[in-house]
């Protein structure tokens, strides 16, 4: 979230889109429900399925799966052709008034640069004009044909109110309540706020999904304000810590690009001249040179200057002493991904199914339920040598080589169907710790870090996760102890000291390393502004850096901090002194839209939302929020996007940021029951599609299937199905169909039927539903039904996972599983 | 002692059904898992031996409006004049000073008049104790100065505990914006039925529309009974006694001496 939980009850108008929030989140309609009642604020929600959210909404559009770039795009015509943008915030805080390049450009459904053999973008027109000086070139008066607002209101001339519900299925009417509602929030006193969750990322276009709200946000000028923002709702208890964490493969702890084995990453200095914005036309042949260059400032470079500071304090953190100037503090230590290829889980399972994987270690996850296409993934575990599963339950990953793993409601020759002899893979269950009976910290979904003590003790032999990693790291150094090889140095260097003095580990020496350390003293780094290139600074998570502080000889370490008083003056939620946010304490990011340019004057007609504000006298911004600009630059200086190379908030996405395109554009599903009318092209050009045998055509699967979770059950259920009370509230996997379709197909409610895709067939109870409705698409009738997510063989409730459906087809650029989106047929069992 | 009170808010409640989790939790209710039946009901949308709360999830369709989807917390009401307590031949139901409608089960012997003289059929019968059970508005930790459980776990304040007093000012602003506000039906459910229900409800519709009866009644034969059986019980034993033995005496030595002999005969 770029705001946070508490924010919501400071909003006027709440788009949830993608997500059923009530359900999933439930915690957040606590305070959404309260600007209800506090502020008169309006609910709106679009969803394929009217659901408990729905129920809590002001307004309810329904819209076919997959279709939300045609939705958001209607929204930016309208928001541009009624003038419902926030004028003096689109022009000061975004990218709208910089020319881009003639050579960019967009036809037939392509941007410019496209390379059909690859499927994927050059991307060095998606870039701005420049002057002399190398600053982009800007327009004012918005008027230019080539300035980012124009090329913007060109590009969606074509998602007119009519063309786009003919796309998305969604009644006019609605529509146009949401359009109206929602584009509300475009006037200066007002903010609205986009909550979303996977309902919008599992998808071809998930990325471009969330551009959209980004643009729709910019627009109306709602980032960086209270009750504002592009809120993420982050599902797993510490996803998000685990993102920050990197539990990604392209990048490193602190969302560091991670390095590859390209020449362009060859040596530290190379790194540092690929991973800094601004950095590669630069002369330096040292570090020192580079120091002297980021002292001065180099444009077009943003906060990310500091890349060098962050890297080489990481490599500290990682390899200690063995870490110095004279062998680029260990930067050859570091292993480099592939550049050409992909790590993700998709990915990871296509190698492991060819039989490129050796081991696998499992925990936090259970692909033989949550994974895409999960009747391939299960097979590919059996062509492992070993897997690890580390749970609390022995769960129907850990178990997939058992004789009920493999049972399926009918034949299908297209379905592996092993049995326990043919395979061969060992399997090693670790029994561990659940979350309250270990203690640590949790990040929450508004990058809040809090720390949890330990509530009771492990059951039996079972472990928290820090031991049993602690174990890991410790045997496997012993290990290699005494090597000389260099090749084994990486390990044999490798700093690993998280024991107390009795031999047990120390969670809180983990959370040393990570906010960071002076390597003199051992003290902790007050903020990653003073984080060094130079090795005196130690830091394994940049952004964490400031969360441990030293105050009266005593070490603090902020997450444990439990003040519940509301220290903002507006009573606006912040809680500043309840454990503590990354990046520093700041509570809503790009907190310097909150006040007007000028940094002195509030938004008109909105006074109590200004979080931050400049004190000439005091030279520096003040206010109850961390600002999120140079503390000390002036309002003309100040940027409101620091991250970003030119400061500004994006309507253009300029080169890397994006793999398919400056701009959302509508694409359709891999599997959809149309072709697309919007342009030439079906699917996301720049999607890779694993299968191409496994696409299943409407002429066989009509209906369209999408996933979901219910408030009863959590993920693959391995908790809440083992958990009576909660299998007792949602017992069975079923399966919610429309009247119509029930009606069309013969099937009663509470009775079973077979969903079937080109991957697999599962049972489930049908629910049919006045909620479910199906989809006028360009005139013809579609159906959709919604399979829920949390099914396997194990626990007290069971059933088919509804992944055994899904296909192995991802998001362009992140490659999330297109989970949301495909095409089935059912029929009664 | 002012009343205590639950006050649950319809335009809240997202049907988390966390209240229901928190409940058996609390009294160690055992699950009983039956197979999905089509509904998110999963208990038939009723409270049973075993289940002291349920949310009950009605489904419709509006010809203006469009679909909608009802919830609704349903448990004990605990009553200001519980019929459970009128009719129970055991004393097993009592009032406490802050209004719980408490049932005993020591008391209990699992006669069910309760059970069909309770205006909502509250009262459940659990066939392995041979008794009756129901939501004791967790007076067992009220009385310890805590929440009930499913007010304690309720993620949106869609459910409340405090002063009845209090949380019925509070309803009634609650009425008052969702009237100006969409919800023109919108209406206070428990300030008067049955003469005032320990439990208040915010709802956005009539009541029927939550499965509630609009103007709940005690059935007119316990009416009678508690009227006039119960309060003069004492004496209606000998009455009833003398009634036998004149009946006896009419019946069988009257109608003897008559010679009109018609039972029994194995002449």
């Amino acid at each position: 979230m770029t705001n946070h939980i508490v924010d919501l009850k400071n909003t006027d108008c709440a788009l949830i889109m993608g997500s059923n929030a009530a359900e999933n989140h439930p915690i957040s309609m606590r305070w959404l429900l309260r600007a209800r009642e506090q502020r008169n604020a309006k609910i709106i929600h679009v969803d394929p399925r009217y659901t408990r959210t729905s129920a809590r909404a002001d307004i309810y559009a329904p819209l076919r799966s997959g279709t939300d770039i045609a939705f958001l795009g209607g929204m930016i015509k309208y928001i541009i052709d009624n003038e419902k943008y926030h004028k003096d915030y689109v022009l000061a805080y975004t990218n709208a008034s910089f020319l881009v390049k003639d050579e960019y450009g967009f036809e037939d459904g392509l941007f410019s640069g496209y390379d059909p053999e690859k499927r994927s973008y050059d991307v060095s027109s998606w870039d701005y004009q420049y002057d002399e000086n190398g600053l982009p070139i800007k327009d004012p008066t918005l008027q230019h044909p080539r300035c980012v607002f124009q090329l913007l209101k060109q590009h969606y001339e074509r998602y007119d109110i009519d063309t786009v519900c003919q796309i998305t299925g969604t009644p006019k009417k609605k529509y146009l309540e949401v359009l109206e509602a929602f584009s509300a929030t475009g006037a200066p006193d007002k903010t609205g706020t986009i909550m979303y969750a996977m309902g919008i990322t599992q998808h071809t276009v998930g990325s471009q999904n969330v551009r959209a709200f980004a643009i729709v946000q910019l627009l109306l000028g709602n980032m960086g304000r209270p009750g504002g923002g592009v809120n993420a709702l982050r599902g797993e208890n510490n996803v998000q810590g685990a993102t920050d964490m990197a539990l990604l493969f392209h990048i490193i702890p602190g969302y560091i690009d991670s390095p590859t084995n390209g020449a362009d990453n060859k040596d530290l200095l190379a790194y540092i001249r690929k991973a800094t914005p601004g950095a590669a036309k630069l002369q330096f042949n040292s570090l020192e040179e580079f120091r002297q260059l980021v002292a001065a400032g180099f444009p077009n470079s943003g906060f990310k200057i500091n890349t060098s500071k962050w890297m080489v304090s990481l490599l500290k953190a990682w390899w200690g002493d063995a870490a110095n100037a004279e062998n680029d503090f260990a930067y050859h230590y570091m292993p480099k991904r592939d550049a050409n290829k992909n790590y993700s889980h998709i990915a990871l399972f296509e190698a492991m199914h060819r039989g490129e994987i050796d081991g696998l270690f499992v925990n936090g996850t259970n692909p033989v339920v949550g994974g895409p296409n999960a009747n391939k993934e299960q097979e590919a575990l059996s062509k492992l040598k070993w897997m690890v599963s580390i749970d609390l339950w022995l769960n129907e990953t850990a178990d997939f080589w058992t004789y009920p793993a493999w049972q399926r409601p009918v034949e299908n020759e297209n379905v592996p169907k092993l049995a326990a002899n043919d395979i061969q893979t060992e399997v090693f269950f670790l029994p561990a710790a659940a979350v309250y009976e270990k203690e640590g910290t949790a990040s929450q979904t508004g990058r809040w870090v809090q720390y949890r003590w330990q509530g009771a003790d492990p059951v039996g032999e079972s472990k928290a996760d820090l031991w049993i990693y602690n174990e890991l790291g410790k045997r496997i150094k012993s290990l290699y102890a005494g090597s000389s090889k260099p090749e084994d140095e990486p390990i044999t260097q490798l700093a690993w000291n998280y024991d107390d003095e009795h031999g047990h580990d120390d969670i809180m020496k983990v959370a040393a390393e990570l906010c960071g350390f002076n390597v003199a003293d051992g003290l902790p780094v007050e903020g990653f502004a003073n984080l060094k290139d130079d090795g005196s600074t130690a830091c394994g998570c940049w952004v964490y850096c400031g969360a441990m502080t030293y105050k009266d000889g005593k070490v603090i370490y902020k997450p444990q901090l439990r003040d519940n008083k509301d220290n903002s003056k507006e009573g606006l939620g912040l809680f500043s002194n309840w454990a503590w946010a990354w990046p520093v304490n700041r509570r809503i990011v790009y907190n310097r839209c909150s006040i007007s340019p000028d940094g002195v004057t509030p938004w008109p007609g909105d006074e109590k939302r200004v979080l931050i504000r400049w004190d000439e006298a005091a030279g520096s911004w003040v206010g109850d929020d961390v600002c999120d600009t140079g503390k000390t630059s002036p309002p003309e200086k100040a940027m409101p996007f620091i991250m970003r190379p030119e400061g500004m908030g994006c309507i253009f996405a300029t080169k890397t940021s994006m793999k398919d395109g400056p701009f959302p554009e509508h694409y359709e599903p891999w599997e959809s029951p149309t072709a697309n009318t919007m342009n030439k092209q079906n699917l996301n050009p720049a999607t890779k599609v694993w299968e191409p045998d496994k696409q299943g055509t409407p002429d066989k699967y009509p209906i369209i299937a999408t996933t979901y979770r219910v408030v009863e059950h959590w993920q693959t259920g391995a908790l809440t199905r083992n958990l009576p009370w909660l299998a007792e509230l949602m017992p069975d996997m079923m399966v919610e169909i429309s009247e119509e379709l029930a009606r069309e197909k013969g099937i009663k409610n509470g009775r079973k039927v077979i969903v079937s895709t080109t991957r697999g067939d599962i049972e489930a109870v049908a629910c049919v539903t006045k909620r479910f409705k199906p989809f006028n698409i360009h005139g013809k009738q579609i159906h959709e039904i919604g399979l829920l997510w949390h099914y396997g063989f194990k626990g007290f409730a069971t059933g088919d996972p509804a992944n055994r459906l899904t296909p192995h087809v991802g998001c362009a650029n992140t490659m999330i599983p297109e989970y949301k989106a495909f095409l089935c047929d059912v029929r009664r069992a | 002692m002012a009343n205590l009170t639950n006050l649950y808010d319809v335009s809240k409640c997202t049907a988390c059904r966390g209240c229901m989790v928190a409940c058996k939790d609390w009294n160690q209710l055992p699950a009983v898992i039956e197979p999905f039946k089509g509904n998110y009901d999963t208990h038939g949308g009723d409270t049973n031996g075993d289940t002291f709360t349920v949310v009950r999830f009605i489904e419709g369709e509006d010809p203006v409006d469009g679909v909608f989807w009802n919830f609704l917390k349903y448990q004990c009401m605990h009553c200001f004049y519980p019929a459970c307590m009128k009719v129970c031949p055991q004393g097993a139901y009592s009032k406490t000073e802050w209004g719980a409608t408490f049932h005993d089960p020591e008391k209990c012997i699992g006669c069910q008049y309760c059970t069909y003289a309770c205006p909502f059929m509250i009262p459940k019968y659990r066939k392995r104790e041979d008794k009756i059970s129901k939501c004791t508005l967790c007076v067992d930790r009220v009385e310890e100065g805590l929440t009930p459980a499913c007010a304690r776990t309720c993620p949106t304040g869609a459910l409340k505990f405090g002063d009845r007093e209090e949380l019925l000012a509070e309803a009634e602003e609650r009425v008052k914006f969702l009237q100006a506000n969409g919800f023109p039906r919108a209406t206070i459910y428990g300030r008067v039925e049955l003469g005032g229900l320990n439990k208040l409800y915010v709802l956005t519709d009539s009541p029927d529309k939550f499965g509630l009866p609009v103007d709940p009644k005690v059935p007119g034969q316990i009416s009678f009974w508690q009227n006039w059986v119960q309060p003069y019980f004492g004496w209606l034993i000998p009455v009833a006694l003398a009634g036998s033995a004149v009946s006896f005496v009419t019946t069988r030595i009257l109608a003897n001496k008559n010679g009109d002999h018609t039972e029994g005969g194995h002449e």
